[in-house]
């Protein structure tokens, strides 16, 4: 505040992220303007945080950490926004999600639905608050920020049953948002506060407030699906459009994950106590996970089991709590929203083209699209751990982690477990890529076999339709991303062990909100 | 105590209301459910503090703890939107049963 110039201080440009999204949203809904400016107006505000992102990375890569106490109240009673490593790190793969689910949405049409922009853009502002608040009742806010848009999505878009689908979604959310303010309630009532860096350490001394943000965690775990707890997320997941789907894997799931992996950090100081319980909880999810996806037989219910099992993967690195198993977390954290989101964004693209998802009625896709079986080929290849891609990293990461603190069962559980992801991605590689089209239509079948002979020829059996560039072009950019951070990975392994050295020593973090 | 006994009879008729198969009855649940956190998070401030909180108006050794009351108010908002959107969702197919029918 001492500057000659009466400019605010940089970080005083933070609530700006959130504001940004909001305020376009709210004129998207009050002016109708031109589809072109409206699609240009939809894409912005998550360009404008990419590159934000991107410039938080660069000032946080060395572990300073930016705060912004919201209108210059005293630290510790204000409304904190922190970007450290680890938020700045989600923040950009947030954006660029938001960016190239976005893009899918627009290509496949789901953005001509009613206040498809204005949804979307609240859903992003609410996950980039949950990322810089360092406040747990703010946090709680802006859950239901990103939560609301996401009813609206599912019941907009989507098969016939995604009423249905949006019942179970709603009422499972509701419930543990509840439960998430009961925990709130009584971290308040024990320690006084809800501001993280107030409450650094106080969960690890006092078995009070360690009941409260347990029931915090509880709650989180139940929107991150961890088993037990993850019943909800195949039927609702599988019941909206593809553009969808991709969006909240990418962000719902794994914006809890980030506030599991925070508060079990900063509130209980990764207390060695309970860490067993997570290992075991997660070791499970990895296992139950996988086993729920062989009985499946469409594309999209087989992924969204993957993910539960993947979420398995991710949690393991917070349950470790040492610094390689923090870092292996986080890095997988950001493979796994890219390497997700790109499958359900190829198979999303068949999806649209063919009509449908279902295993035993495609076949022969990746002769017609050779590059779209590439695309899927990598992501696929990546989510199971195989090399180049960005998963070997994270998994030889997070094995090397689980051994490393003694957790052989859970190293074990891992590795096994990638052998069966392995096997159910080849099952939709073989049944959806490879092999002959089905001859549903009686007649000969062979004549879609191949797509050089455009026309036909007037038989009943039409030619396949193809899928669009513009279709392909979003699930291709997050491949090649895995690709990249596979060959490159020292760049996220460094910045990932920046932000676990966060997680191990938040007192930089609380040093910056007290401030 | 009369609080937390409240808070007890609230979450199990919630419970029971939210174990119900019409969606309108599990929305009662919720909205019990509600109430219920909404009052844990105001005995979280001290029900033995009741005064007004107000500038030079309350001794600080009295006034009641303000935060509790601005939470509570956020989270009946939120309550209240999720509520009416479920009300909705209610409505749109032919039937409120949430039975499986598929």
């Amino acid at each position: 505040m001492n500057t000659s110039l009466n400019l605010p201080e940089p970080t005083a440009y933070l609530p700006l992220l959130i504001v940004l999204p909001l305020a376009v949203a709210a004129a998207l809904v009050l002016f109708r303007v031109p589809v072109r400016l409206e699609r240009a107006l939809l894409l912005a505000p998550g360009a404008l945080i990419l590159v934000a992102s991107t410039g938080l990375l660069w000032l946080v890569r060395d572990g300073t950490v930016l705060a912004h106490n919201v209108a210059l109240w005293q630290g510790g009673i204000a409304i904190p926004l922190v970007v450290d490593a680890f938020s700045a790190l989600m923040l950009w793969a947030t954006a660029l999600l938001v960016l190239v689910c976005t893009a899918f949405a627009i290509a496949v049409g789901d953005d001509r639905a009613a206040y498809f922009g204005p949804l979307v853009l609240t859903l992003s502002a609410g996950v980039v608050g949950v990322l810089m608040t360092a406040d747990v009742f703010n946090m709680f806010v802006f859950i239901e920020v990103m939560l609301l848009p996401a009813y609206g999505l599912l019941a907009m878009l989507g098969s016939r049953d995604r009423i249905r689908a949006g019942r179970v979604y709603v009422t499972v959310n509701l419930l543990t948002s509840t439960i998430f303010l009961a925990g709130v309630a009584l971290v308040y009532g024990t320690a006084g506060t809800v501001n993280l860096a107030a409450l650094a350490g106080a969960a690890a001394e006092s078995p009070a407030v360690a009941t409260g943000t347990g029931v915090i965690i509880l709650a989180l775990s139940v929107k991150a699906a961890v088993v037990p707890v993850h019943g909800w997320l195949a039927p609702s997941y599988t019941n909206t459009s593809a553009a969808v789907t991709a969006l909240l894997s990418g962000l719902h799931t794994k914006v809890a994950i980030y506030a599991i992996y925070r508060l079990y950090a900063v509130v209980f100081d990764g207390d060695t106590r309970f860490l067993w319980i997570g290992v075991a909880a997660f070791s499970l999810t990895m296992l139950i996970g996988v086993l729920g996806a062989v009985g499946e037989n469409s594309t999209r219910s087989i992924l969204v089991f993957h993910m539960v099992s993947q979420i398995g993967y991710i949690l393991l690195g917070a349950a470790l709590f040492t610094e390689l198993g923090l870092m292996a977390g986080i890095f997988y954290l950001i493979h796994n929203m890219f390497v997700k989101t790109s499958l359900f964004l190829s198979t999303g693209a068949i999806e649209h083209t063919h009509g449908t998802g279902a295993l035993d009625r495609l076949g022969g896709i990746a002769k017609r699209e050779p590059l779209l079986g590439a695309v899927f080929l990598a992501a696929a290849l990546s989510l199971s751990g195989l090399p180049p891609f960005s998963g070997f990293v994270a998994k030889v990461t997070l094995v090397a982690g689980a051994l490393e603190a003694g957790q052989w069962e859970a190293a074990a559980t891992a590795v096994v477990v990638s052998v069966f992801t392995l096997m159910s991605m080849m099952k939709i590689w073989g049944s959806t890529f490879w092999g002959d089209p089905p001859k549903e239509e009686g007649g000969d079948g062979d004549t879609g076999n191949a797509g050089e002979d455009a026309a036909g020829g007037g038989v009943a059996i039409q030619d396949p339709p193809r899928v669009r560039t513009a279709l392909l072009l979003p699930g291709l950019v997050l491949a090649l991303l895995t690709l990249a951070l596979g060959l490159g990975a020292q760049v996220l392994l460094s910045l990932s062990a920046q932000a676990a050295g966060h997680l191990l020593d938040p007192s930089t973090y609380v040093e910056a909100v007290l401030r | 105590m009369t609080l937390a006994i409240t808070v007890g009879v609230l979450v199990s008729g919630a419970v029971f209301l939210m174990l119900q198969r019409g969606l309108v009855r599990i929305i009662l649940g919720f909205v019990l459910l509600g109430q219920a956190a909404n009052l844990i998070l105001m005995s979280a401030g001290g029900t033995y503090l009741r005064a007004q909180p107000l500038l030079d108006y309350t001794p600080v050794d009295q006034a009641s703890d303000p935060l509790p009351q601005a939470f509570v108010l956020t989270a009946i908002v939120i309550a209240f939107s999720i509520t009416i959107y479920m009300l909705t969702i209610a409505t749109a197919g032919c039937s409120d049963d949430t039975e499986d029918r598929s």
